[in-house]
């Protein structure tokens, strides 16, 4: 019976990284190919979030249909702020970056705070995934599972297209070596805004998907920022199964702490990240 | 081995016993032994991605080697940090201008004297108050013709002034052996001629490695030459057994293929 | 620049040229005398501006000289505030004392990280102070038995400054002494930056790969100057929590590091005044708008950040000197 909780808290911790996967592995392969330092990443999974709440709330839409526009709304809005703001800094400090992009987060927490007020949003999950059902003998919440399936097949999908497509390979050439990428007549340009879109749409979903665990208010684009960056520099930048193992085991190691010790609080978060940094710098599978 | 046993009691000044280095697969050095004797002129040549610069960021340590020893006089080095290696009279220059842009000459050069002289940390007198730093420095500026620019921003300078700012800063922390990772690279032919010229005139305590590719400059200066191929010390000697030597002249007519 | 022709000449007129108090720079600090006559309502307003513009030099110290890009400067801050507050509870309620213990803890905690912080550089940098930040915070939030937690230091009770002067409602003396501790760090920090070290400083911020080729031991120098600029942050807490007499969490918020950081970018980094004047247009800025939504406040924050780094890359002070150089500073 000693099993039963242990279970129980590294399955919701599991979920919970399933979570953290999704809103930072875009962050991740974008800081990889172009070292661009993007601190506003949570809002565009912010916006994925309000998008889901409005859709459902005040359209009436189903959850699950919501989702795919989630993805495509915060990755198109994405890469209008690519094109208009950031790549004019790819050259620049990484300073300059941190100020523009905590600007632009700071901005998208004001905006979302006027138009859908400072409370928490509410949203209607489809019967199916709410509730909880007993798997070898644990309780277990449907909707923790339906976020670790999605977080396994985005890893899958991910992982499959970095592998074996066209695309992929330009990805990772460029992620590897950008000079040599060039130099082989690659559009590292065109790749980076196909990923950077990609990675933010991925947030967006991840936004829509943390409501029911986490919630959702104005301050999401700033209260999440530090997970992901800590999933990012423990992971190592540009690698997805890096972000997936530093995610799964933030999320796993924060809910064992809350169960546990819930007297250290984040602390043991923060110690481990900075633990992590200094034993390698690059992070758990970075090559740099 | 080649060398004349004249003077055994003196050792080379620079020398590398077994230098590896790769990066995962790509070896970029493979047991480098070499030495460069005191007050020599040598030049390091070979085609490129032969491990030139590489070779001088092992011995400067910038990079680690994975294996083998790297000797000043007797005195192993390899150990040290690279502004340690600096404060034992090992100095370089870079092929691609490592400089401070926002610095203008003379404080540049004045930095690099107040390293050498160890007051750089001191935070309570003025820079202007150091007056012998700031002499020390000028007199480095003016011998390699700086001294009229020296308050002009590093950025501002023109190209061919930038290379011989390089060299200003590395000869300010008193070099005993300096590394120059091609000294006039990207300078006008006529005018490459100016910075070696600067060079011929240094003294002969100074002992100098440098990489160049103009084989013209290399024999008009080099007292000896190391040839480099593929990480790899290929050949090494005067210029006159270089110059004889065939498999030098079969990996240059190979090399000349590639461009 | 207009003198290079002559200055070429000597070098060492040009080095002094440089490090000469300026006129502009005596009206400026006269100018912080005006507070006492014409705006006695708003002197609680000019100290908070003071302690504010003190954490920004210290900053501007570690961001403007080394290049050293900090997200957690917070830390420093809230471990003097808390320690002045917390020596205070226990009877120590003379503020000079406090002041320090509050530079020697926070220099103390600064020395230690510096260990950490002189080993990287880029996004790892900012991860780890942005991490240390976070940590002290949290440390900070779990002990309550010494901190208060989140209800803050209870029973904070400052004396008299130097046994005879009481701090006022109106903040006289508050402003007076937030000023003076300015002013004399001002005068250290400016020694400090036109001194050799200061030249080394920039050195790193300029080429950090090329310090160790001219022989410099660049972590040694980053220790330093961030061991000093973590004693100067502590004293801008230890006066925040003296002359409000009051120490919360808020202290050691991640808005706080942001705050301080948007102060000296807008006045601009590397000149010592630019966190001075950002303070002044911040803490003004605040004051005038507080009438607003604060969330419309971090609105025209972030508009702010975002067209400083698109338009004014070098601050207001490296726009106005395009306009008249009143300094050939950091040039």
């Amino acid at each position: 019976m000693a099993l039963g909780p242990i279970f129980g808290v590294l399955f919701d911790g599991f979920a919970y990284g399933m979570l953290l996967f999704l809103l930072s592995v875009g962050l991740s392969v974008t800081l990889g190919m172009m070292n661009f330092i993007n601190l506003a990443h949570c809002a565009f999974a912010m916006l994925g979030g309000y998008v889901t709440v409005t859709l459902t709330n005040r359209f009436g839409w189903p959850f699950l249909a919501t989702l795919p526009l989630a993805f495509c709304i915060a990755a198109l809005v994405s890469v209008v702020f690519e094109r208009l703001l950031y790549r004019r800094l790819y050259r620049a400090g990484e300073l300059d970056q941190v100020l523009l992009t905590i600007g632009l987060a700071f901005m998208s927490v004001a905006v979302a705070a006027y138009v859908f007020g400072t409370v928490q949003q509410p949203v209607e999950t489809p019967s199916f995934l709410r509730g909880s059902f007993s798997l070898l003998g644990v309780s277990v919440g449907a909707y923790r599972l339906f976020l670790i399936a999605m977080g396994l097949a985005i890893m899958l999908l991910l992982t499959l297209m970095v592998e074996y497509t066209r695309f992929g390979a330009q990805l990772r050439a460029a992620v590897d070596n950008q000079r040599m990428a060039r130099g082989l007549g690659i559009n590292v340009e065109g790749a980076f805004i196909i990923a950077f879109a990609l990675g933010s749409g991925l947030a967006g979903l991840g936004g829509a998907l943390a409501i029911e665990i986490v919630g959702l208010d104005h301050s999401f684009a700033l209260a999440y920022l530090i997970y992901v960056l800590i999933v990012v520099s423990v992971g190592g930048l540009g690698s997805i199964g890096g972000s997936f193992v530093a995610a799964s085991f933030l999320g796993i190691s924060d809910m064992l702490g809350k169960y546990y010790l819930p007297e250290l609080g984040a602390f043991l978060i923060y110690l481990v990240m900075i633990a992590i940094l200094i034993w390698r710098p690059a992070g758990l599978l970075g090559r740099r | 081995m080649s060398a004349p046993a004249a003077a055994p009691a003196q050792p080379p000044a620079l020398s590398t016993r077994g230098l590896s280095k790769s990066f995962g697969s790509l070896v970029v050095a493979n047991n480098i032994s070499m030495h460069v004797p005191q007050g020599a002129r040598d030049a390091l040549i070979g085609p490129n991605g032969a491990g030139k610069t590489t070779l001088i960021n092992l011995i400067t340590g910038m990079l680690r080697p994975d294996a083998g020893h790297i000797l000043l006089g007797n005195d192993d080095i390899t150990a040290l940090k690279p502004h340690q290696r600096v404060k034992r009279g090992l100095a370089r220059t870079f092929q691609i201008n490592t400089l401070f842009p926002h610095l203008n000459a003379l404080e540049a050069v004045t930095l690099a004297v107040c390293e050498e002289r160890g007051i750089a940390g001191n935070f309570w007198n003025s820079l202007s108050a150091c007056t012998a730093a700031v002499d020390e420095a000028y007199a480095v500026l003016g011998s390699l013709g700086l001294a009229a620019d020296c308050t002009r921003p590093t950025r501002e300078l023109a190209y061919g002034q930038q290379r011989l700012l390089e060299i200003a800063l590395a000869l300010a922390t008193k070099p005993a052996i300096l590394l120059l990772d091609e000294p006039a690279a990207g300078v006008p032919r006529e005018e490459s001629a100016a910075v070696f010229a600067a060079l011929a005139g240094l003294s002969r305590n100074i002992t100098v490695l440098f990489i160049e590719h103009d084989m013209n400059l290399v024999f008009r200066f080099a007292s000896r030459i190391i040839v480099m191929v593929a990480g790899t010390i290929l050949a090494e000697g005067t210029p006159q057994e270089i110059g004889a030597d065939a498999r030098v002249r079969e990996v240059y007519l190979g090399g000349a293929r590639h461009g | 620049m207009a003198f290079t022709r002559t200055a070429a000449a000597d070098p060492h007129r040009h080095l002094h040229a440089q490090a000469q108090w300026q006129p502009i720079e005596l009206v400026f600090w006269a100018a912080t005398l005006i507070p006492f006559f014409l705006f006695p309502k708003y002197l609680a307003l000019a100290s908070q501006i003071a302690i504010a513009a003190l954490f920004a030099l210290s900053l501007d110290l570690i961001l403007g000289y080394a290049g050293i890009v900090s997200l957690g400067h917070a830390a420093l801050f809230g471990v003097g505030a808390y320690t002045a507050g917390l020596l205070s509870t226990l009877g120590w309620g003379d503020p000079l004392l406090g002041l320090a213990a509050g530079a020697v803890a926070a220099g103390l905690l600064g020395y230690v990280t510096s260990f950490i912080i002189a080993r990287f550089r880029h996004l790892a940098l900012i991860m780890i102070t942005l991490g240390l930040g976070q940590l002290i915070h949290e440390v900070a939030n779990k002990a309550s038995w010494l901190t208060g937690g989140s209800d803050g230091l209870q029973g904070v009770r400052i004396g008299p400054l130097l046994g005879r002067f009481p701090f006022d409602l109106y903040g006289y003396t508050a402003y007076a002494y937030s000023l003076v501790v300015l002013f004399v760090v001002f005068v250290f920090a400016r020694r400090l930056v036109n001194s050799p070290f200061g030249l080394a400083l920039r050195g790193i911020r300029e080429n950090p790969v090329r310090m160790p080729a001219i022989g410099a031991p660049s972590p040694a120098h980053v220790r330093k100057i961030y061991t000093i600029a973590a004693a100067i942050a502590g004293m801008a807490g230890a006066l925040l929590a003296q002359t409000t007499s009051t120490v919360s969490l808020g202290v050691l918020d991640f808005q706080r590091s942001a705050d301080v950081l948007v102060m000296l970018i807008l006045g601009g980094a590397g000149w010592l005044y630019g966190g001075i004047v950002g303070a002044i247009i911040f803490m003004v800025a605040r004051d005038q708008f507080s009438g607003i939504n604060p969330q419309l406040w971090y609105f025209w924050i972030g508009l702010l950040l975002v067209c400083v780094v698109m338009f004014l890359p070098n601050g207001v002070l490296g726009c106005l000197q395009l306009a008249a150089p009143w300094r050939s500073k950091a040039s």
